[in-house]
């Protein structure tokens, strides 16, 4: 019990003070995760639209590998960006290992599965209650994925944010290649890691307050944001 | 949204540019709070960034082999040697050196206080099958503990359940012998530095055989064109210069003495 | 209003599920004006028939022939199905959804909308969502979101089936507004009574097959054969 009010109590004077690199590594959390997350949403909501209306040879094994990467261990995603971003690796021209862009990649592989997945569902279901109208209204594809996006927004909204939640959680894929540098590539989680290897407890709970903090903050302004937008409508 | 893509925008011009390098040092290194004091010296003195990857001993020759750094900074004279005799480093040039110590429980079952030398010690806690602690990561640290049973004469693959191969940091396995209340061999650093000791105590340290020298490596030019050999030079200098001696000999903990530099000038 | 008139034909128009023949064969014609209704007990394949003449369903067999090309044709249909389904959407964005497909301008749009929403007297639940809508109000909302294309043939699937008597009536007036507009109109239903009120001519569907077609009055009066006669009387018929 002591441990975690020492770490209370660490968390809160970290946050009060402004603690400089608190700030810093915050910020990076934020900027690798939220990268991560608008990338992984791009390809995944209109792919899990897609999968949910097109009927194709493949469809079920695609949805089943689907579900079965989002089970993906970030471990083996972290070693397998590893080794092709490595000087050594077949992307090593590029210098990526060891930069935010590297954890970035590691995060758009952990999430998209999982918010692919996620819409692949929610959008099942919508495709269901309006297909008779969208095929009888002679849509093309384009305007049905658009269509279903736009009406399941809020399921979609629940989906990337379920993404983002993985993403800003997770430790073992950006410890491996990110490296966890001190004002490069240290973020939260990996900073917890770090401290509770050095025993300082009181200070890995402290930061992992922020962390939850910081969840919390991100998913209340966004719902926030999307109740007035629907204000006095629904 | 264009908000949050200004916002994602504005996340990124923040990155800096300096003159940067890739150190990979050893955990035991990093724990010692040493690098707080050296970072800013160097930063101060070469104008360098000197960013650094806290790994195992051996992930740190990895990515030395696989040119992901520019230089690494280690304890495994045995693996280092091979690293240069395979050319992947240019050069191995010692820096410092600093101890290992038995860590154990304050009852101390196995009776390592009154222990003659580090063999004898570890046949100790073998002959009573008190928990022990391994890293069991391939460290340098981990090394160093597998020569030891072996100058005991001991052998820990046929060892019982009494010894724990954690795979883990020395952080993270220092916490494992906390809660568990089990021996564990550690540097003096990781251990002075450790915030979470429980009953845990030194028990056993001063043997010369448990003395860990660290060596800097650069990493080889001919084999990864990119590296910054310039910079890792210029470490390399500012490491063995007299400025650098007093900094390492004069960092203690809690009043102890951590390190001694005895790089040749 | 209606631009170019659109004829249908079935040429021995059979379709099958899983192997079983579930309509067919059949051989219709429907000309470019009327309002033609389809009788019959349920399972007797109205639906089919409906979504085979919309093109949303294959034939097995046989052919439709359609006076002008697919595509056009099918721009100038519209259906309504017996479940209205709403989009998750205000009113206002209901109507406006056609019409934004066929990338109508805004201010056709935006005028269009006001006057359907007056006709069908949801001009002040404009920005309500309409699954949230009663079920009269949905149907004449989706009523209104077909018509608001000014197609040249409505299909309706039993419209009526689960609405109260003023909803009916309201659905009913507006359809034969929409025919007096000159919209074709085709529509199922097992409503005898909706049947007279509404048909000009009238198919007369069992198992499957057509037992009798033509003019309604003549069917009302004279059906030409027994099933139709005891399905008129209000007997089951299998």
């Amino acid at each position: 019990m002591n441990d975690i009010w020492a770490g209370i109590e660490a968390a809160f004077w970290l946050i009060v003070t402004l603690d400089g690199d608190l700030i810093d590594i915050t910020l990076r959390s934020l900027q690798v995760s939220v990268t991560a997350l608008v990338i992984a949403s791009c390809i995944a909501l209109p792919l899990g639209t897609w999968l949910a209306i097109r009927r194709f040879r493949y469809r079920r094994a695609t949805i089943a590998t689907l579900n079965a990467l989002m089970g993906l261990p970030p471990v083996v995603v972290g070693l397998i960006v590893y080794l092709l971003l490595s000087r050594s690796g077949p992307f090593g021209v590029l210098g990526l290992l060891f930069t935010p862009t590297a954890m970035i990649i590691a995060q758009v592989i952990i999430i998209t599965p999982l918010i692919a997945s996620i819409t692949h569902q929610a959008m099942r279901e919508l495709w269901a209650e309006y297909h008779d109208l969208l095929i009888s209204l002679n849509t093309t594809k384009r305007q049905r994925v658009a269509t279903l996006i736009w009406d399941g927004r809020r399921t979609l909204l629940t989906a990337s944010l379920a993404g983002f939640g993985r993403a800003i959680g997770e430790v073992g894929a950006i410890m491996i290649v990110g490296g966890n540098i001190d004002n490069a590539t240290r973020v939260l989680t990996t900073a917890i890691a770090l401290e509770t290897g050095k025993g300082d407890f009181a200070l890995a709970l402290g930061l992992g307050f922020v962390l939850i903090a910081l969840a919390l903050a991100v998913n209340f302004a966004i719902h926030a944001l999307s109740r007035t937008e629907q204000e006095g409508r629904w | 949204m264009i908000r949050a893509i200004c916002l994602i925008a504005a996340f990124w011009t923040t990155a800096v540019s300096a003159e940067t390098m890739k150190l990979a040092v050893t955990t035991s290194f990093h724990n010692s709070g040493l690098s707080d004091v050296l970072l800013p010296a160097i930063k101060q003195d070469t104008g360098l960034d000197v960013q650094l990857l806290v790994v195992g001993t051996g992930q740190a020759l990895r990515l030395g082999q696989a040119g992901d750094v520019d230089a690494i900074l280690v304890h495994s004279k045995a693996a280092e040697q091979e690293f240069v005799a395979e050319g992947y480093g240019t050069r191995r040039t010692e820096i410092m050196y600093n101890d290992f110590v038995l860590i154990g429980p304050a009852s101390d079952d196995a009776k390592l206080r009154s222990a003659e030398n580090a063999a004898d010690a570890l046949s100790r806690i073998a002959r009573a099958e008190s928990e022990f602690v391994s890293r069991g990561d391939d460290s340098g640290t981990h090394k160093k503990e597998l020569a030891l049973w072996s100058s005991a004469s001991l052998d820990p693959e046929g060892f019982g359940s009494w010894y724990k191969a954690v795979g883990a940091g020395m952080g993270a396995s220092l916490n494992t012998a906390a809660g568990l209340n089990a021996y564990i061999l550690s540097d003096r650093a990781s251990w002075l530095n450790f915030g979470n000791k429980e009953e845990l105590e030194l028990l056993f340290s001063g043997d010369s055989v448990l003395f860990n020298q660290y060596a800097y490596l650069p990493v080889n030019p001919a084999k990864h064109p990119h590296v910054k050999a310039e910079a890792a030079d210029q470490l390399e200098v500012w490491l063995t210069s007299a400025q650098a001696g007093t900094l390492i000999n004069s960092y203690t903990i809690n009043g102890e003495k951590l390190f001694v530099f005895n790089a040749l000038q | 209003m209606v631009t170019q008139p659109t004829t249908l034909s079935l040429k021995n128009a059979v379709v099958r599920r899983r192997g079983k023949q579930i309509l067919g064969p059949i051989d219709l014609n429907f000309p470019a004006k009327g309002f033609s209704i389809v009788l019959g007990p349920n399972g007797a394949g109205k639906t089919t028939l409906l979504k085979i003449l919309h093109g949303v369903e294959r034939l097995s067999e046989g052919s439709l022939t359609l006076s002008a090309p697919d595509k056009e044709v099918r721009q100038k249909q519209a259906y309504v199905f017996q479940t209205p389904i709403m989009l998750r959407r205000s009113v206002r964005q209901n109507l406006a959804y056609p019409l934004e497909l066929i990338g109508t301008p805004k201010p056709v749009i935006a005028e269009k909308v006001t006057d359907w929403a007056h006709r069908i007297g949801l001009q002040d639940a404009m920005d309500r969502p309409a699954p949230r809508l009663s079920g009269g109000e949905k149907q004449k909302l989706a009523l209104a979101r077909a018509l608001i294309r000014e197609p040249n043939v409505l299909f309706l699937d039993e419209p009526c089936a689960s609405l109260d008597g003023k909803s009916t009536r309201e659905i009913e007036a507006l359809l034969l507004n929409a025919h007096s507009a000159g919209t074709r109109i085709i529509m199922t239903t097992h409503d005898l009574g909706q049947g007279r009120r509404l048909a000009s001519d009238v198919v007369f569907l069992l198992n499957g097959k057509v037992h009798d077609s033509g003019p309604a009055v003549e069917f009302f009066s004279g059906p030409r054969t027994s099933a139709a006669k005891a399905f008129l009387n209000g007997d089951i018929v299998e």
